[in-house]
């Protein structure tokens, strides 16, 4: 055989495996309001960098007739390419193919292309579209997984991990975009859950549809397992591509410096922005964008425990993690799910060495049976355990109120924030000053006369003397009282002073966190 | 799950006694008040159906005692005292098919 023969052959090869699961499965893909595995890697890289591996990967099952079943690549394409000039690893799992069913040769393209990742140390992205283990390879598509999982685990703080939900992905499945570090979720195309509406009505006697149980809403509002939510699969890859401009390879590097940019003071003003009274709400995110480059915030779980505020912004270029109690949803209270959310975000910028910069305002944490018995205690010290393990530069501002335990976990002096400013509006007590005085004077406002006008009085005192900022910094737990004005400028400061900041903790195999 | 900077629906939320203006999300507006639980009260912790009732009304259990039999899921589950007492009233029959958390039996 002549090279042109060999070389047309392999044309021919290759356009056979990339037909997928043929033009019949692929309409029903397209009727399903999707786009194809390789189509979704395509729009989601820069302009022809993909490279794909393994294209002729079968897999080698027997039993129940799979030996005369040809799966084009195993259901599943893998490969290298760019992101904004990011060198990412990639892989999609196929629908048009078995369903995208995972078995032992389809998990072995996934690992192969995840050890790839960790070797190169670069991101890895996933795209999950599948209706789970295929069934005809018995233990083999369990052991795929398996060792799906622990790649993922190993990689964890290595390199970002991220899961891209484009279908269903069930059961067992559910666990590699879980250990992940962001998971992104597409409006009536994405469906997450580890048992069915079926099983839960038959076990259960509960009836309820697959959005309603773990649609793409359901994910990123009620449970938390997602960070990011689009309307179509092409918002969701500018998500991605947006996110992915805001972090490091690996956890070896910095984020890409951005050219600098001022915050859009006008449009963002905290003399207008920001209400002194503390029982009154505003939306923190426009403090964060009167601080950041270009008041370009980017939130992550924008819609999941909406009462703390996590996200990625520029200051002087340098990408930041934000954090920050949010007045207008539950008061800015902390409870079991606004802790976890942080805790999850503060390690997640710390293994990637993403200075921190928190934005305190909260009341304490929110009281309930509900919240007491969900383990409030230990998912509120996640919070703690996570700043206190920070090492990044850990900056934090105190706006308004900080009161209790509140003032304690938001990155106080006491875990080794690096800086801590108070705006002079700030409140750093034990609580309220309403709450204190009750207490406090208890006695004397039951025993008054006109025991209104005395707690009245009582409450003023307290405010007075205790509800400000200058207590704190007269024992030094506030490094600076700053005019609310300035404090970009001082963020700016701390940055720059913090640059080369090496904090090497106790040695230990790792911490034990309050999972 | 629209952008939601106008119209915003304020709650007041009092936090250690002090009242605080804000929203308040989905997930909170749904919690379920905590109910006490009434001791006497025997529930089914799982839908299915009574396939045996070991039991009469008037008379004495024991702590441990099989009271009934829940099938469910193929599994014959057995409903056990949890403490000495005397059955007031058995409000299902055999061959019943009850819900989650349904009454089944009342202690005196």
């Amino acid at each position: 055989m002549s090279l042109k023969s060999k070389t047309s052959d392999l044309k021919k090869r290759m356009k056979d495996a990339v037909q997928g699961g043929g033009s019949k499965a692929i309409e029903k893909q397209v009727a399903m309001g999707k786009m194809t595995a390789r189509e979704r890697i395509i729009s989601l890289l820069d302009r022809n960098s993909f490279q794909e591996y393994d294209l002729f990967m079968e897999h080698a099952a027997k039993d129940f007739d799979m030996d005369k079943k040809h799966l084009p690549g195993d259901g599943v394409i893998t490969g290298t390419g760019k992101i904004g000039k990011h060198p990412v690893c990639i892989y999609a799992q196929d629908f048009t193919v078995a369903g995208g069913s995972l078995g032992f040769m389809h998990a072995k393209k996934i690992t192969k292309i995840m050890d790839h990742a960790m070797r190169l140390k670069v991101p890895l992205i996933g795209i999950n579209d599948s209706g789970g283990a295929r069934i005809q390879e018995g233990v083999n598509s369990l052991a795929g997984y398996g060792e799906i999982f622990y790649r993922n685990t190993q990689a964890s703080g290595v390199i970002p991990q991220i899961s891209v939900i484009l279908g269903p992905c069930a059961g067992g499945a559910v666990y590699s975009p879980a250990l992940t570090d962001f998971v992104f979720v597409v409006d009536k195309i994405s469906k997450m859950f580890i048992t069915g509406p079926e099983v839960i009505k038959t076990v259960l006697g509960e009836e309820i549809s697959m959005e309603e149980l773990g649609g793409a809403k359901v994910q990123a509002e009620i449970s938390g397992n997602a960070h990011f939510y689009a309307k179509s699969e092409q918002e969701c890859f500018d998500q991605i591509k947006q996110l992915v401009s805001f972090i490091p390879w690996n956890n070896a590097k910095k984020a890409d410096p951005y050219p600098k940019k001022a915050p859009k003071t006008k449009q963002f003003n905290i003399d207008e922005i920001f209400p002194t009274n503390p029982k009154q709400p505003y939306d923190v995110r426009d403090i964060i964008r009167a601080l950041c480059d270009d008041s370009d915030f980017f939130e992550v779980q924008e819609y999941f425990a909406a009462n703390i505020v996590i996200g990625f912004a520029r200051i002087d270029g340098q990408t930041v993690g934000f954090v920050a109690n949010q007045p207008l949803v539950l008061a800015g209270a902390l409870d079991v799910d606004s802790s976890d959310k942080a805790a999850r975000f503060i390690r997640y910028c710390s293994a990637f060495n993403v200075p921190l910069v928190t934005l305190v305002d909260l009341p304490g944490y929110l009281p309930g049976v509900d919240q007491e018995h969900a383990g409030v205690i230990r998912h509120g010290a996640k919070i703690l355990y996570a700043y206190s393990e920070a090492t990044v530069p850990k900056i934090t501002v105190i706006l308004r109120k900080a009161y209790g335990g509140g003032y304690i976990a938001m990155c106080s002096n006491h875990l080794k924030a690096d800086f801590v400013f108070a705006w002079p509006t700030a409140e750093i007590a034990v609580m309220g000053p309403e709450g204190a005085a009750n207490i406090i004077f208890r006695k004397e406002i039951n025993e008054a006369a006109n025991p209104d006008a005395v707690r009245k009085q009582k409450v003023a005192e307290y405010k007075k003397k205790f509800a400000n900022p200058y207590v704190a910094a007269a024992y030094g737990f506030v490094d600076a009282v700053i005019d609310p004005k300035e404090t970009r400028k001082f963020v700016i400061h701390a940055l720059e002073i913090s640059v080369n900041k090496d904090v090497v903790g106790p040695i230990k195999k790792h911490g034990i966190p309050p999972f | 799950m629209e952008e939601k900077s106008e119209n915003l629906k304020y709650s007041w939320l009092n936090i250690n006694n002090v009242k605080y203006k804000t929203t308040l999300t989905e997930k909170f507006k749904r919690r379920k008040p905590y109910v006490k639980k009434d001791p006497k009260e025997v529930l089914s912790f799982i839908p299915g159906v009574i396939i045996s009732i070991n039991i009469k009304e008037k008379k004495k259990v024991k702590k441990g005692d099989i009271l009934m039999i829940l099938e469910a899921m193929k599994m014959k589950n057995q409903i056990i005292s949890s403490y000495d007492g005397t059955i007031k009233k058995i409000l299902v029959k055999k061959g019943e098919n009850v819900k989650k958390n349904q009454v089944l039996i009342e202690f005196a």
